[in-house]
């Protein structure tokens, strides 16, 4: 019997209309876990580096964690992976919401996909019976409303379903999957899901998912949830609001956005607005906030709410769900000073199923175009004057596709080289031909420039968690900090409480602290934990992304090893994440990633240090095992057990033999 | 004949619909407990309570498996509440052959809440333990009532079921025969 995971694939090829269901390799399991792992091992085995994004040899995965339908809190996530139009690099989006549990129910671990179908359907997944559908009649519609169509049409409420809008359907670059409260929304994975003619995937299962050592297993969830309750009981003192908490940030619940609104920038990533969180400004968003959140919901399994149910009826916002940054994104972007305009662009967005954190960035990157007249009245005709009404013009443009929408669908990388005349000046925030959040600071951070140029999904979330943004500006909460941060570790408890102790004192400015060795292991823990997250389906924000987590390194072997009756320690654990972390990266190196790519935006930070970030690099790739390009070395490849990928990458001379190649 | 006073515990669990954030940890709480080996498996599907969640309408309905019915009702109800219209049916606990909760998926067997029962008893019944925002809350409180009358063992009511489903005939046939094939495996 397989424990945790159910041991088979749904393999689906819409060019020709066939379903299979797949028995997998068990050692897969033991090698890379489940979710993004053994995503990776499917992309890198079947999709070759030459293939378009957008054409029917690219795979979409949707994929469990292995967790996911375990009584493991939290874990919900769907990993969506493929080739991204965008970044042309392989992305990988994760949701929560019940999409992932309800696949295991039905008994399926992932839903492989290639080809492309001649006319627009869904599929339909009930326990045993899978049908392609036609969608045809659901073509136009919004992502949310699909999802209520389909579980009429079948008569199943309970069905689960991801679905994209027309922006996926257009192949819009960021268009996104949604499911209820939750989407996988970066990278433009709705647009390869659009180029396959697919609406949307329904689920229903009702059967078991078994786990290896019950009694053991439970006992270790009541341990999670304990710590849940302690933690909300027990916020990080020293830090603002939206970062004392577990879960994804509490946006939906809390109204102080002092941090976001004075930290990040507006516009096109341009202005920093130190003065705007006044009292009046406060007043205004809290009335705002009551109004719009209905409820506060979770995702499957999970005590945390971190999405609301929104509806607006003043503003005629029907109902839509939101969670997280989104209710801001629109409104920093316009340099639009009311928190109502976010609530009802983000409710219209989300049918169009675009991503929340690229689409304003795009939007406020062509108002920036039109005022500096590298687009004119001839691109945007009857562009209105007010900056709202200008991103609501820009969003029909751009999920339509008409006129310059159909350039700026690409993003804003794309859509700067094709508009040229100096449009390429304007795209200041984008890693990996990737919009990142709008921040722009002072003095170079050692520890997040290294995050930003290597992280592969180019996603600053996907990558920071745990370590605090800055340092305590006092002693006491600083020891208060580490007296019981259980999260390090093991071996480098010393080390990691010394760093937070001592940081904030004199003579531990940036750049030039902490030491290059100590960024390393920072960054390098902070990602592992992210990886094994991404292979196990556990919510980040209960585990990878906020300080002091419910999940840590020294729970996870243990509720890991009990469910799947693997043996997997502390060490075990890393090494895993590792393998994934590492052949995520081949994969990408193999379709051209190099250390060029690795670039923070020219002005993320004002000071910069290009002799010292070159060596933070270098040092970085060293201790990944990698060589100067950012390549995993062929040894490092061998010793995590990818020979395969070592030989690939000799054999098209992107790494040197044993003596022989370049 | 006077019926004898007699004391009784009465458990109730105290729904805050109000509260429900939609998690369903309640669901698969009760499934795991209920699985043999304890814990050993989970699937909502048969869990003895079940979360309307129809968060487009912001309808979160926490609903108790009860007793198991032979047939639909005649009339039947449909709520409207603050403006939201819940669905036909939805506040019954009855495991009906009008629909499809509290049945076992595939022996389609009626499934009860039973309060978590067990050797020993709990603090409190799982669903509610495993409810972190407080829309399950447990009390207890004394009653003095009536000589109980006797009440239906799960395995009467499982058998039941079945004759509904398939007869009496039937049934009894394949028990003789059931019986009959571990009589002759136990001696051989
Ligand atoms: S922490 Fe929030 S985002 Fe994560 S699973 Fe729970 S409700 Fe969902
Ligand atoms: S556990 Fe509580 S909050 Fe979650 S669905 Fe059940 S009743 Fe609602
Ligand atoms: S009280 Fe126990 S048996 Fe009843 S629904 Fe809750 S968990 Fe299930």
């Amino acid at each position: 019997m397989r424990y945790a995971e159910t041991g088979y694939n749904l393999e689906i090829d819409l060019s020709k209309g066939s379903i299979e269901r797949v028995p997998t390799d068990p050692k897969l399991t033991e090698l890379h876990l489940g979710g993004l792992g053994t995503n990776a091992r499917i992309i890198w085995d079947r999709v070759p580096p030459d293939v378009d994004p957008l054409s029917p040899d690219n795979i979409l995965i949707f994929s469990t964690g292995l967790l996911c339908g375990t009584p493991a809190p939290g874990a919900n996530r769907t990993i969506v992976s493929t080739i991204s139009p965008q970044t042309l690099f392989m992305h990988f989006s994760m949701m929560g919401g019940f999409l992932a549990p309800e696949l295991k129910y039905a008994g399926y671990d992932k839903v492989v996909i290639k080809g492309k179908s001649p006319s627009l359907v869904y599929l339909w997944i009930n326990n045993d019976k899978v049908e392609i559908r036609d969608a045809t009649h659901l073509h136009g519609k919004g992502a949310l409303e699909t999802a209520e169509l389909i579980r009429q049409e079948l008569g199943e409420p309970r069905a689960q379903v991801a679905a994209i809008g027309l922006a996926g359907e257009n192949s819009v670059y960021f268009a996104s999957i949604e499911h209820g409260r939750s989407s996988a929304s970066r990278g433009g994975i709705g647009a390869v899901m659009g180029s396959k003619g697919l609406k949307a995937i329904a689920v229903r299962g009702t059967k078991d998912v078994h786990v290896a050592k019950p009694e053991r297993f439970f006992e270790l969830c009541n341990e999670v949830l304990k710590y849940i309750e302690f933690r909300a009981k027990n916020p990080i003192k020293g830090v603002p609001p939206i970062l004392a908490g577990i879960g994804s940030p509490q946006e939906m619940a809390i109204h102080d956005e002092e941090w976001h609104t004075t930290s990040f920038a507006w516009g096109n990533a341009r202005h920093r607005r130190k003065g705007f969180w006044t009292k009046e400004v406060e007043e205004s968003w809290r009335r705002s906030q009551e109004r719009a959140v209905q409820r506060l919901v979770s995702c499957y399994n999970c005590p945390m709410k971190c999405g609301a149910i929104i509806s607006y009826p003043a503003l005629g916002v029907s109902r839509y769900m939101m969670k997280c940054y989104s209710k801001l994104t629109y409104v920093m972007a316009a340099m639009a000073d009311d928190l109502d305009f976010g609530f009802s662009i983000a409710g219209l967005a989300q049918e169009y199923g675009v991503d929340g954190y690229s689409t304003p960035q795009v939007m406020a990157f062509a108002v920036e175009l039109y005022e500096a007249g590298i687009l004119t009245d001839a691109d945007l005709p009857g562009f209105p004057k007010d900056n709202k009404e200008r991103f609501f013009y820009l969003l029909e443009k751009i999920v339509r596709r008409e006129g310059i929408g159909d350039v700026l669908a690409k993003g804003v990388y794309w859509a700067a080289r094709e508009i040229g005349k100096g449009a390429e000046a304007f795209d200041h925030n984008t890693i990996k031909r990737h919009e990142q959040i709008p921040i722009k600071l002072g003095m170079l951070n050692p520890i997040y420039f290294v995050m930003w140029a290597t992280g592969e999904k180019a996603n600053i979330t996907q990558i920071e968690g745990q370590l605090p943004q800055a340092p305590f500006p006092t002693k006491e909460l600083r020891e208060d900090f580490v007296k019981d941060w259980i999260q390090v570790p093991t071996g480098k408890e010393e080390r990691f409480k010394k760093f937070v102790l001592e940081w904030g004192d004199p003579g531990t400015e940036f750049p030039f602290y902490p030491p290059i060795d100590l960024i390393c292991e920072l960054v390098d823990w902070q990602e592992t934990m992210h990886y094994i997250d991404d292979s196990t389906g556990i919510c980040a924000g209960l585990s990878s992304f906020p300080l002091k987590p419910p999940y840590h390194i020294h729970n996870l072997p243990l509720i890991i090893s009990a469910a799947t009756g693997l043996e997997i320690d502390e060490d075990g654990l890393w090494e895993i994440a590792r393998r994934n972390r590492t052949l995520v990266r081949a994969v990408n190196v193999r379709r051209g990633l190099r250390r060029k790519d690795e670039k923070p935006p020219e002005d993320h930070w004002k000071k910069r240090f290009p002799e010292y970030e070159a060596k933070i690099l270098d040092e970085y790739y060293e201790y990944k095992g990698w060589n100067k390009e950012g390549i995993p070395k062929k040894e490092t490849l061998e010793r995590l057990e990818l020979d395969f990928v070592a030989q690939d990458l000799v054999r098209r001379g992107i790494l040197e033999g044993n003596g022989e190649g370049k | 004949m006077k019926p004898e006073k007699k004391k009784k515990i009465v458990k109730t669990i105290r729904i805050d619909v109000d509260k429900c954030n939609g998690c369903r940890a309640c669901e698969v709480v009760c499934s795991a407990f209920h699985a043999a080996p304890k814990y050993g498996n989970n699937n909502p599907g048969r869990a003895r309570i079940r979360v309307i969640h129809e968060p487009l309408k912001n309808i979160f309905l926490p609903v108790y498996a009860g007793e198991y019915t032979a047939a639909e009702c005649m009339g039947r109800d449909k709520y409207i509440i603050d403006g939201k219209e819940y669905d036909e049916c939805a506040f019954c606990r009855a495991s009906c052959p009008s629909r499809e909760a509290f049945k076992e998926p595939d022996s389609e067997l009626p499934l009860k809440c039973d309060m978590c029962e067990s050797d020993p008893p709990l603090e409190k019944p799982l669903c509610v333990q495993w409810c972190l925002n407080d829309a399950l809350v447990y009390e207890e409180r004394e009653e003095e009532v009536d000589e109980e009358e006797e009440k239906p063992e799960d395995a009467e009511l499982a058998v039941e079921a079945l004759i509904d489903k398939y007869g009496f005939d039937k049934v009894s046939d394949v028990l003789a025969r059931i019986a009959a094939a571990k009589a002759a495996s136990k001696k051989a």
